[in-house]
């Protein structure tokens, strides 16, 4: 008996092996270079350059800048308004697109659209619109009457944040959209019908028979996104480069910058290390809260 | 029959297969250039279209990409190996940091004497660092103030201005007459481009970036020039949008009409020039820029760009062989329209004066003030100090002067 089991998990092991061997070349061996980088004072060099360890030099550099912290901050707000708002978003779209009406198919298929438009090609978009001069969004505000002047959008530090959000929203939303309506299409019509004949109102509907139909697949994907959003970098790279006076310039343009405009390596390792723990540490959390609700939280 | 039919075939494929191997023995160069200023894509292209056909056996493969990911791309193509590129396009603020790390070959012992002093010393400047030459240079150039002619004409002045206050002076009335309602515009995102803007106004200042190898952009005329800049914006007189224009935009909003006054490199001066480009063109006049009462009579920045060879190049020979025929005086005086030579003589060839009069004036003027920025291995990350705070007094978030202090503190934390 005790051989049996034995033997069946010498067999687990053996099947896993290939996908371990390919994970540890291509997940943990460049993970661990990264990590020992953090700790020395690489630099990008043509030249041959002695690398000496210099301990926890490069984190308390990282960790002492003020501006570190700041971006730490502002990534954390791009993080939490632009998740949020698009799975308030995605989960008011996937509710309407569950109700039948003539044309949904065709409906259902354009809103997909936006979550394939590729990441640069979204932020150059809006840079256009958010243009100072000829930007339809200033065109559209003033013909409707709700400004009166043009002004600019992405160069004023207290707005550029929350357009750049706005531009990620509007590309991002549709996935949760399609995973909260595969998640309403599982839950059964009797439901609704038993809930209408006992007189539930549309909130308490909501409450307890939707929320409890999506929470898990929502999470997954909440989870995916927030990871995905902490990281950003690309969306502000093309739409702002961080400006204006570094209003968002977020936790990966100083990994970036520190690697390739600064070629510190080793102190860019520590900037990532530090981006990839506080990543880690929101999937702690998020994989907790799956935890509790898998046990019975609603 | 049968036999000849085999016969014409293997002929003719072995005549393919000969072609297929000399394409093979080609040399092909990689070459990075930038698409922002100076020499159009076109003209790059048109160059080095001449330049394959004087040479047959090499060819040359360009890349474009915009200034600002130039030092970037550089710096990344070194992990590709002889496969990166052969020949790059560099900034005069990168020599100190390229030639520390490596990155670039010292072809010092390929330059001539001759050559050496055939071509202006401010452009040696562009590729020299501890005395070594990193690559030729290649476009020699500076900011100039350009004006709108007929826009002076009508709020009553007959001559540009002179110096700084005298052109906030007429901007001031040029607004108050309604002529335009913002007279100046400025590449003033946060950018390297914002940065020439201020050296060029910090020279005119007789400011210094270190004293002694402390920060002293916060003092003296370095702060002046800040000061200058965002009284500028409080007073309606330069576009507020600048503070998010490269130079493409600022040719834009003056060749639409939209300014009188644009700070801007030797490119623009032809093609607001020309009806096809601009609503303006007739009017245009340059000017190097301004100076300041007692300190200086003008100002200019030295925004010289080289071509360098890559210390992963295997083709080294190829790529010098690339570099002398796109920096040659007669390529440098047939393309002389949106960028000026390296070389003395050609600013009395009539090819180059021809058309451009005012140009090569003001060029003659520019090129002998233009002042160079912080020449320091860490540039890179001075330069993002210095956008980052300048942008904060721009935007009226802290007054010039602490701005600028903090800009010196956190410069003092550069390693």
């Amino acid at each position: 008996m005790i051989m049996e089991s034995w033997r069946r998990k010498r067999e687990v092991w053996v099947l896993l092996a290939p996908a371990l061997a390919i994970l540890a070349v291509v997940t943990f061996t460049p993970l661990l270079r990264t990590l020992w980088l953090s700790f020395t004072n690489a630099e990008i060099t043509a030249l041959d350059q002695a690398v000496e360890w210099v301990g926890f030099e490069n984190y308390i550099w990282a960790l002492t800048d003020p501006d570190f912290r700041d971006a730490l901050w502002r990534t954390l707000y791009f993080t939490i308004m632009s998740v949020g708002l698009e799975t308030v978003f995605g989960v008011a779209v996937a509710m309407l697109l569950n109700v039948e009406f003539k044309g949904r198919a065709l409906v259902r298929t354009l809103i997909i659209l936006p979550w394939a438009v590729p990441t640069i090609v979204n932020a150059m978009m809006w840079r256009l619109i958010f243009h100072p001069d000829y930007g339809s969004f200033n065109a559209a505000l003033t013909q409707l009457g709700i400004t009166e002047s043009y002004r600019s959008w992405l160069g004023d530090p207290g707005i550029a944040m929350n357009m750049v959000i706005l531009a990620d929203v509007w590309k991002n939303y549709p996935l949760i959209a399609f995973v909260v309506l595969a998640a309403l299409q599982t839950i059964p019509r009797e439901l609704f019908d038993a809930a209408r004949v006992e007189g539930a109102g549309a909130w308490h509907q909501f409450r307890s028979i939707i929320m409890p139909g999506i929470i898990g697949p929502l999470l997954v994907i909440v989870i995916l996104r927030t990871i995905e959003a902490f990281r950003v970098f690309d969306i502000v790279y093309a739409m702002t480069r961080g400006g204006p006076a570094d209003s968002t310039k977020t936790a990966s343009f100083f990994v970036y910058q520190e690697y390739f405009a600064y070629l510190r390596s080793g102190s860019g390792a520590s900037y990532a290390v530090l981006v990839a723990v506080i990543s880690a540490l929101m999937i702690a959390v998020y994989f907790n809260m799956i935890r509790r609700q898998n046990q019975g939280g609603y | 029959m049968k036999l000849r039919t085999f016969l014409t075939a293997l002929a003719a494929t072995t005549l393919f297969l000969a072609m297929a191997v000399t394409a093979h023995a080609e040399t092909t160069l990689n070459a990075l250039f930038m698409s922002q200023a100076a020499y159009s894509e076109a003209d790059v292209k048109a160059m080095t279209a001449d330049f394959e056909a004087a040479n047959p056996g090499l060819k040359v493969n360009l890349e474009f990409v915009p200034y600002e990911a130039l030092h970037d791309k550089i710096i990344a193509a070194k992990g590709a190996g002889d496969r990166g590129y052969d020949v790059v396009l560099f900034d005069v603020v990168w020599p100190a940091e390229f030639a520390k790390r490596g990155f670039l070959v010292d072809v010092t012992d390929r330059i001539s004497k001759e050559v050496e002093q055939q071509v202006f010393d401010g452009a040696w400047t562009t590729v020299s660092c501890n005395g070594q030459r990193y690559g030729m240079p290649w476009i020699l150039d500076t900011k100039y103030m350009f004006y709108n002619k007929d826009m002076l004409r009508k709020a009553g002045f007959s001559n540009p201005p002179k110096t700084w206050k005298e052109l906030a002076e007429q901007a001031t009335a040029i607004k108050a007459k309604g002529i335009v309602e913002y007279p100046i515009v400025w590449s003033w995102s946060q950018s390297e481009a914002m940065i020439c803007d201020y050296t060029t106004l910090v020279a005119a200042y007789g400011g210094k970036f270190f004293e002694n190898g402390k920060p002293a952009f916060n003092k003296g005329g370095a702060l002046d020039a800040v000061t200058y800049m965002a009284a500028s914006l409080k007073d309606g007189l330069t576009n507020p949008s600048s503070r998010e224009y490269l130079e493409e935009d600022v040719r834009r909003v003056f060749s639409n009409g939209e300014a009188a006054f644009a700070m801007n490199w030797t490119y623009m001066y032809n093609l607001a020039n020309d009806p096809k480009e601009s609503r303006v063109a007739g009017n245009v006049d340059v000017m190097p820029c301004p100076g300041v009462d007692g300190i200086s009579t003008a100002s200019g920045v030295n925004g010289s760009m080289g071509l360098g060879i890559t210390s992963n190049s295997v083709h080294q020979d190829e790529a010098w062989k690339f570099i002398t025929f796109l920096t040659s005086q007669p390529v440098q005086n047939r393309y002389a329209r949106l960028s000026l030579p390296i070389w003395k003589s050609s600013y009395s060839d009539p090819e180059v004066v021809k058309g451009q009069e005012a140009l090569v004036k003001a060029a003659s003027q520019g090129i002998a003030v233009m002042t160079p920025r912080p020449l320091v291995p860490s540039y890179t990350e001075l330069s993002n100090i210095l956008q980052r705070y300048i942008h904060e007094a721009l935007l009226g978030e802290a007054t010039p002067a602490d701005a600028m202090d903090k800009a010196a503190k956190r410069a003092a934390r550069l390693r």
